[in-house]
């Protein structure tokens, strides 16, 4: 096979087969009957209906949305000032602070997890709304600070120099020249934690799995206990939301700078 | 806009919150958890503060050293087979233009934020008898009869496989994206053929980034925790499982955090190395 006609081939499979469960859960979602059957007969969308009108699954989806919007604005909290100070001052222990932001996205996420689950039972918090939103909010530390510090390293240094010299304070200028500059990063930064919370699984369980069910959790509880097609419903409008979120950063922002790509100018 | 230290104790005010947010709520767990994996074991359920090895111990019985040895080769496997193929496809993915290429990159941002949970019901699903991918080529007159591929090993291995690829890309992403597009062109016109020049010039070139790929996909399928549960059989679960079952089921956490402590060990040794990797690389 030429190379021309290979590389349309080979991402095509790519695509495809990255494709297949999506596709699956859709067909899933639509099928009338509860049976899974091949071909799927009938279509019906009264799976939609039931999430909507099931009290469980509405607190589920009640209960994820919360913990991550509120968690996206915890990891905020942490990653804007910190990545503001390693960026503005030359500090020994940066790279300390840094390398701890990054830390529980590097590790596998069950050792953090269980480091969450071991402080929270000692502080007699374990199994609190408020525990599972702290947790998420420092798990995910890492996209905010990582999207931020690439929008804060974009800011020209004579920007900076000039305000400087004007005799601009650092709150002022944080205001009037860094925070205006690096808004796209900070809401691309919330908006991966964001979506990254609502799909967790292993912490969200770990700290509170038994009394605040996430839908992860109400998706893999209700596979152990007996197959309803409104898990696939919920697949679906999860897989809807992160590609609005991620096709409206990509809209809106620079998509593959943010995902560390050199744009032709940077060179 | 790196320069100098903060002016007096004010200019720290700010890292305050970070640190003490990063200290209570990381530092500190990891300290509670590594103290607990030396604690006494309860029975019951609960455990009193001592100081021994037991728990660590455990880890020389056939049974643990068999999961273990499990869990290394299934991720390291997934981690091969996501490197074999996300760089070829992340090469072409950074030769194409702008706007396909966001396209690409926001599906496979949506790909990768989907919880182990949704992969794991939809390819038991995919490779099931009833529903499954098998009554396709049924259609297609490739095979007899539909087949129950799911659950076993190779359910598990795909599973591993979907789960690491598009993270496989993202972080090969900003390397070959940044692979200076004279040197391809150059082997071309001097008359590699493009698989030639793919093997000799892209693939060296790239070799460390490829080590360290290797190392960071190694560690996130380490940390799979719902696939070997959904799609393979209990003889498949790995490191990941048990420390969640002992921890939660079993209600033995001094022998979970013990498994813990080792397996970040592990981890942060491997993410050491791609550090160093990346360090040696950086050097002229």
């Amino acid at each position: 096979m030429s190379a021309r006609l290979f590389r349309p081939f080979f991402m095509g499979l790519v695509g495809l087969v990255m494709a297949m469960p999506l596709l699956v859960l859709a067909g899933v979602s639509l099928n009338a009957r509860k049976r899974l059957l091949f071909p799927p007969d009938g279509l019906s969308l009264r799976w939609y209906g039931e999430l909507f009108s099931d009290a469980g699954w509405l607190n589920a989806v009640k209960n994820s949305l919360a913990i991550a919007s509120l968690s996206g604005l915890a990891a905020l909290s942490v990653a804007l000032p910190l990545a503001w100070f390693l960026w503005r001052y030359r500090v020994r222990y940066a790279r300390v602070l840094f390398g701890l932001g990054v830390a529980p996205f590097i590790l596998p996420p069950v050792i953090t997890a269980l480091g969450f689950l071991s402080f929270w039972a000692t502080v007699g918090m374990y199994g609190q709304f408020t525990a599972v939103v702290i947790s998420h909010g420092i798990f995910f530390v890492t996209l905010p600070l990582v999207t931020i510090s690439l929008g804060l390293e974009s800011i020209e240094a004579e920007v900076v120099e000039a305000a400087e010299t004007m005799g601009a304070r650092e709150m002022a200028m944080f205001r009037t020249i860094v925070l205006p500059l690096v808004r796209p990063y900070i809401f691309s930064g919330y908006a991966f934690a964001f979506v990254l919370s609502l799909n967790e699984y292993i912490i969200a369980y770990m700290v509170a799995g038994f009394t605040v069910e996430t839908l992860p959790i109400k998706i893999f509880n209700s596979l152990r206990y007996g197959y309803t097609p409104v898990m696939a419903v919920v697949a679906v409008l999860f897989v809807m939301l992160a590609m609005a979120v991620f096709g409206l950063l990509a809209r809106f922002g620079d998509l593959p700078r943010l995902l560390g790509a050199w744009t032709p100018e940077d060179r | 806009m790196r320069r100098g230290r903060p002016a007096g104790p004010a200019g720290y005010i700010p890292a305050i919150w970070p640190a003490l947010m990063l200290c209570v709520f990381f530092v500190i767990p990891f300290a509670i958890m590594a103290a607990i994996s030396f604690f006494h074991r309860v029975e019951g359920g609960f455990y009193e503060p001592g100081f021994e090895f037991a728990n660590y111990a455990r880890f020389f019985t056939t049974f643990f050293a068999r999961i273990l040895g499990f869990s290394l080769f299934v991720s390291g496997l997934a981690a091969v087979v996501c490197v074999i193929l996300g760089f070829p496809f992340t090469f072409m993915l950074t030769r194409l233009g702008r706007r396909r290429q966001v396209l690409w990159l926001v599906f496979l941002l949506s790909v990768l934020s989907l919880s182990e949970v949704i992969i794991g019901f939809s390819w038991s699903m995919l490779l099931s008898r009833t529903a499954g991918l098998s009554n396709l080529f049924v259609v297609a007159g490739l095979m007899d009869q539909p087949a129950s591929w799911s659950p076993g090993f190779a359910a598990l291995m795909m599973g591993l496989c979907y789960l690491a690829f598009p993270y496989t890309v993202l972080i090969l992403y900003p390397p070959l994206s940044r692979l200076d597009p004279q040197l391809p062109e150059a082997a071309r016109m001097l008359g590699a053929s493009p698989l030639r020049t793919f093997f000799t010039v892209v693939v060296p070139a790239q070799r460390g980034a490829i080590v360290a790929t290797l190392i960071m996909v190694f560690v996130f399928t380490l940390g799979a925790y719902l696939l070997p549960q959904l799609l393979g059989r209990p003889q498949h679960w790995t490191l990941s499982v048990m420390i969640t079952d002992q921890a939660i089921l079993q209600s033995n956490l001094p022998f979970s955090a013990a498994m813990a402590m080792f397996l970040m060990l592990v981890s942060l040794a491997l993410v050491g190395l791609t550090y160093a990797i990346g360090g040696e690389r950086r050097e002229p």
